[in-house]
């Protein structure tokens, strides 16, 4: 186990060390102390390490990262895991506004609660959220699947993609050409994988949840539907 | 009957006939037009503005004797490994997607046969424009479409575009025709369908987080890469200073002169500064700031020539880019497609049509029977020779004016020929000593 004081180190040098773990290293395991909420933490890692990050932090940490596996036994600032590529990310506390943004592939899961915008964008990630999620969550969302165990604020999944959003517990409103969907069995299949990656399988079964989707009508402008813009 | 003369026809200066026609246009379709380039109408421009040259007080260089430089270093300021340019005119954003593969290969050519820089766009990078570029910046937009952390660390230079001068507030637009299988896979979107981009960033709003995501940015290519901070004309003082605030190695200003593949007309004509408003306030934020020089300033919008190149290095810029002019000189709307153009209801040299995907010259498609037409070596060698005329022009005007480098160029070259170029320029009015708002002069 490599133990880094980020705060008597600094973070570049953290970020220095865990970008020159290019390909095979048997560096794998590697606990960070002392984050104090700062920015960027572990940012642009691309090597198959296991990451534990000893408190809060702030923005954009994990971001796009590859392969690696990142846990926060913390809360996660805005921007965790944006733009990720592959590996997972997991947090044991809250999640800040866009978690887990324009993410490309890759697990995150929030063991608490997510802020507004999360999944925004998101272009093939998977995310797992316990808790709720505020407004605005996978607007504009192209594939993926976001999984909420809890409830989602207004506007889920506004001028949605073709992402799928499950969701256990209420809506407050759906965004612009986003409609419920039929849970059909290969959903179902797939969210029990989800759960089950999302270390919340005992939490929750996938018949609980409803499914959200496109409705597709806003693909190719027309102008009778310019009022849903 | 008396036959008196009748009152001849008279066209309304608020109604013309251009008016009428996109009234009846929009009452049959519903839609309104989208276009591509940028605004069409007469503004202020770097053509109401003259060079003084040499006199008695200034003496001039030989023209083909004395050096007149032309290099230009980008990043300087927080970049390990900044950016050094032959010639101070780079090539601007423009994406694959909007573009053809063969179109953004030829950019590649002509930008490294001439020693500047290319731009990827919205839609990420791709290998043509990679291949050919020495020096390629990747944009980092707001849809992100195609963004990755490889591509981040193999481009030279990352460009965090706010705004673009065609739309400043606005997201890109790019419509199914040109949503091919090759453009949809690398947008991560269903083929075919209407795109339209995000106008703001997903993960970060206002100067305070935009200085903690080119943080981020930086941590992730370990310091290396210039970043720049792209902005549409629209505010240039306090844009410019708080891109420097934010972190910017560079910042871009883009004048509504500049294209776009597509977007509303009435955003293109209705939204943002000219150019020749904004390079004066820019260049004060980064003086007022101690930081001209210090932090590079590049302008464009209706760059196209070097003329205009010189006119806005001696505004205070560092470098332009184009890129309107830089299609025209692959051979967009070349007169030898006319009779196409007309098949389209157009012709040459006003056609704007980007967004259908059916332009004959074969740069503004996804159709492989348009863009085989369009051969990448041919139009790379003639960027290549469109950007040394350029820069002959603007070394012949620096030499004229007694300059050894472009960048010795300076407002003290420059008069105006209008009140208004003079107010926005912040030059005298030719034959006087008069800035209007500057001094009481006569």
């Amino acid at each position: 186990m490599q133990t880094f004081d980020l705060e008597r180190e600094g973070l570049r040098a953290l970020n220095s060390s865990l970008h020159a773990l290019k390909g095979q290293t048997n560096m794998t395991a590697w606990e960070v102390i002392n984050p104090r909420g700062a920015h960027a933490i572990a940012a642009g890692v691309d090597a198959p390490v296991d990451i534990t990050v000893r408190g809060s932090t702030g923005y954009y940490c994990a971001g796009m990262n590859k392969q690696a596996t990142i846990r926060i036994k913390g809360s996660a600032g805005p921007g965790v895991a944006e733009n990720m590529m592959s590996g997972t990310v997991i947090i044991d506390g809250d999640a800040s506004q866009y978690a887990g943004a324009t993410g490309r592939g890759g697990l995150l899961v929030i063991k608490g609660n997510a802020s507004s915008r999360c999944g925004i964008s998101m272009k093939g990630i998977d995310i797992v959220v316990h808790g709720n999620i505020g407004h605005m969550s996978a607007f504009m969302a192209q594939s993926g699947n976001l999984v909420v165990l809890g409830d989602a604020g207004e506007a889920l999944g506004d001028s949605l993609y073709e992402a799928r959003i499950f969701v256990r517990g209420k809506v407050k409103s759906l965004g612009a050409d986003c409609i419920e969907k039929e849970m059909r069995p290969e959903h179902i299949a797939l969210l029990a994988d989800l759960l089950k990656r999302g270390e919340a399988d005992g939490k929750a079964r996938p018949e609980e949840f409803r499914r959200y989707g496109s409705a597709r009508k806003l693909y190719n402008f027309n102008i009778d539907n310019a009022s849903s813009y | 009957m008396t036959d008196f003369p009748r009152t001849p026809p008279r066209y309304s200066a608020t109604f013309t006939p251009a008016v009428n026609a996109e009234i009846r246009r929009a009452a049959a379709t519903g839609i309104y037009d989208i276009r591509g380039g940028g605004t069409k109408r007469h503004l202020p421009h770097f053509d109401d503005l003259l060079f003084l040259g040499a006199s008695i007080s200034r003496y001039p260089l030989e023209g083909y004797r004395e050096k007149c430089a032309t290099d230009v270093w980008l990043g300087t300021r927080f970049a390990r490994k900044p950016i050094h340019l032959e010639i101070p005119i780079t090539i601007a954003g423009m994406s694959f997607g909007a573009l053809s593969g063969p179109a953004k290969e030829a950019l590649g050519r002509g930008a490294t046969a001439a020693g500047t820089s290319t731009t990827t766009g919205d839609g990420g990078m791709t290998e043509e424009e990679r291949g050919h570029s020495k020096t390629l910046v990747y944009q980092y937009l707001p849809s992100r479409y195609g963004m990755n952390p490889d591509d981040l660390r193999r481009a030279d230079a990352i460009e965090v575009v706010v705004g673009q001068g065609a739309k400043p507030g606005g997201g890109g637009m790019l419509l199914g025709q040109k949503i091919s299988d090759r453009v949809a896979q690398m947008r991560n979107l269903p083929k075919g369908i209407d795109q339209r981009s995000a106008c703001r960033h997903p993960d970060w709003t206002g100067p305070d987080d935009l200085e903690i995501k080119i943080h981020e940015l930086r941590e992730i290519t370990d310091w290396e890469k210039p970043i720049y901070v792209k902005v549409g004309g629209a505010r240039p003082y306090y844009d410019t200073a708080l891109a420097v605030k934010a972190g910017a190695d560079v910042v871009v200003v883009d004048g509504m002169q500049g294209g776009t593949a597509a977007t509303q007309d009435v955003f293109i004509e209705h939204v943002g500064m000219p150019i020749l408003a904004c390079i004066p306030q820019a260049v004060k934020a980064l003086q007022d700031l101690g930081m001209h020089r210090k932090v590079q300033l590049i302008v464009s919008g209706g760059i196209r020539s070097g003329a205009d190149v010189a006119k806005a290095l001696a505004l205070g810029a560092d470098a332009v880019a184009i890129g309107t002019a830089a299609l025209i000189a692959l051979g967009d709307n070349d007169p030898k497609w006319e009779e196409e153009y007309q098949k389209l209801g157009t012709t040459a040299d006003a056609y704007d049509d980007w967004h259908e995907g059916r332009d004959p010259a074969g740069i503004t498609t996804q159709d492989p029977e348009l863009y085989s037409r369009f051969d990448p070596i041919l139009g790379g060698r003639r960027l290549k020779n469109y950007l040394k005329v350029m820069t002959l022009e603007a070394q012949t005007i620096a030499r004229a004016c007694g300059k050894s480098h472009l960048h010795n160029l300076e407002p003290e070259d420059l008069v105006s020929l209008t009140i208004e170029a003079a107010a926005m320029a912040g030059v005298p009015l030719a034959g006087t000593n008069w800035i209007p708002g500057r001094n009481g002069g006569w």
